[in-house]
């Protein structure tokens, strides 16, 4: 089973996006001219089967981000399609859903009905969440009062515990200290194993390369290459040797 | 994609708010009291002390329009204002993004709860006692919240394109406030006017509210009617809008 695929897939956005004058907006359209477009992804071609990994590697700008969240159903496409089949967990810029004044608990319980936990998972999950988070004492504390490295870890904990058939990945493996993050490493592993679906954002390669078994390299928005992780990682380090 | 629970998610979006206005409040709820009670005071002393007025239970009679105006305006901002604040939430959670403006609408229900119990007790210390009429209330209230999800789903989705659109909802409530018989009576109003009034869903509700709790009679049957479909029309539309606009969010937010 395909749990995504992307076919032909074009992706722009407006350069002065809803802030433009009226007169501005006149002008452009007395002109007939149409706004200027930048290209985020062009024509992307892809396909993900049901427990595989797949790693997104490029340079700043290539369009790993857009093409996350375009498979997290977040932004649509201009052109081509989209496929997507099974339980998504996206873990980009983790605790977006947090907010400071609420305690830890409060904040579990909004972040998991944000993701698309129901009320029984949520209650079910509660435990295994703050054990994993290990945050201690601090539950019923307001989050502002939580150091990075705990609000961060509070967040995955959550987004792990949704359970999910694919997980959706933007560099967030690389949370809280050492320890913390080989614990992260070791619980995506787990659920490796367990046959479930993964897509990254990396630059940790050493990561990619244990939790992948294909890569993609984009550039500028253009594929630029599909295959084995290993050699593409390979040729991507080769094109610029500066990269790590 | 998303396959939570909607009423889940909903009550823990309200508790939110709830709580976050509150929390590091030394008054807490009395806040929510305490506004209407100003306004109320304040627009007594003019219009009895001030302007000779003969209106009898007149400060019951501004609270009517008051308890239903500022739920008005207060829930419409923040529904118009929601998703922009959230754009980071709806940039990057999959959280369906109808809930975000419901959920800023209802979680200010929760005041207009708090502001009835104060209209109850206002009523009952003014020697207003309950009659059967009252069970219609729930019902204007009821409209009122409906009307208000749908306009905020239509100004919501419009201010992601346009910013301006809050500015144009914040003019909006201050013409509002005098457009609502707040301080006047319907009867004041002259007769030409009065059918453009109605179609007002705040000042229908407004003349509503009075008629049960004033005069202690059933409001207008063709009044009713016209609260009910002018809301559920108002949500209609706002849903359709709102799926139309909803795709484009993330490109502009």
């Amino acid at each position: 089973m395909t749990a995504i695929e992307f076919v032909d897939v074009t992706k722009s956005f407006g350069r002065h996006a809803g802030r433009l004058l009226v007169r501005q907006r006149l002008l452009r359209w007395l002109r007939f001219t149409r706004a200027e477009r930048f290209y985020a992804l062009k024509n992307v071609s892809f396909r993900l089967e049901a427990g595989e990994g797949l790693a997104v590697v490029g340079s700043n700008g290539a369009g790993k981000s857009t093409l996350l969240s375009l498979a997290a159903g977040l932004a649509k496409p201009d052109s081509g399609r989209i496929r997507v089949n099974g339980r998504m967990a996206t873990l980009l810029e983790l605790g977006t859903g947090f907010h400071p004044d609420l305690t830890g608990a409060e904040n579990i319980r909004l972040n998991a009905a944000l993701i698309g936990m129901t009320r029984r998972q949520a209650e079910a999950r509660f435990d295994a969440i703050v054990d994993f988070a290990d945050i201690g004492d601090f539950l019923g504390e307001p989050l502002r009062t939580y150091s990075t490295g705990m609000a961060v870890r509070l967040a995955f904990s959550v987004a792990i515990n949704l359970d999910p058939d694919i997980m959706l990945v933007d560099e967030v493996l690389a949370v809280g200290d050492q320890a913390f993050q080989q614990k992260c490493f070791e619980r995506v592993r787990a659920a490796r194993r367990q046959g479930r679906t993964f897509l990254c954002v990396s630059h940790a390669s050493g990561m990619i390369e244990e939790l992948c078994d294909h890569a993609i390299w984009l550039d500028r928005g253009e594929l630029v290459m599909t295959g084995r992780v290993r050699a593409v990682l390979d040729a991507y380090r080769d094109s610029n040797p500066a990269r790590v | 994609m998303w396959n939570g629970e909607y009423g889940f998610l909903l009550r823990n979006l309200i508790q939110k708010d709830f709580k976050v206005r509150y929390r590091n409040m030394s008054l807490g709820i009395f806040w929510s009291l305490l506004n209407p009670l100003v306004m109320m005071s304040v627009v007594t002393f003019v219009f009895t002390r001030v302007y000779a007025n003969r209106t009898p239970h007149f400060a019951l009679f501004v609270l009517c329009g008051l308890v239903p105006y500022n739920f008005f305006t207060v829930a419409w901002i923040s529904g118009t204002t929601s998703l922009v604040e959230n754009a980071a939430l709806i940039k990057r959670v999959a959280v369906p993004r109808e809930t975000i403006p419901v959920a800023a609408v209802l979680s200010n229900a929760v005041h207009l709860l708090i502001q009835i119990a104060l209209l109850v007790a206002v009523s009952l210390l003014s020697g207003v006692f309950p009659n059967r009429y009252w069970f219609l209330l729930p019902f204007l209230w009821g409209a009122e919240i409906v009307f208000l999800c749908g306009i905020s789903l239509i100004t919501a989705a419009l201010n992601v394109f346009l910013r301006d659109v809050r500015y144009v909802v914040e003019s909006a409530n201050v013409v509002l406030f005098w457009l609502v018989p707040i301080f006047y009576s319907f009867e004041m109003i002259p007769q030409r006017y009065r059918e453009l009034y109605q179609l007002n869903p705040v000042a229908a509700l407004v003349l509503a509210s009075r008629t049960i709790l004033l005069e202690g009679a059933a409001p207008h049957a063709v009044l009713l009617l016209k609260l009910t479909l002018s809301s559920a029309a108002v949500l209609a539309i706002g849903w359709l809008v709102f799926q139309r606009a909803k795709d484009r969010f993330y490109d502009y937010l």
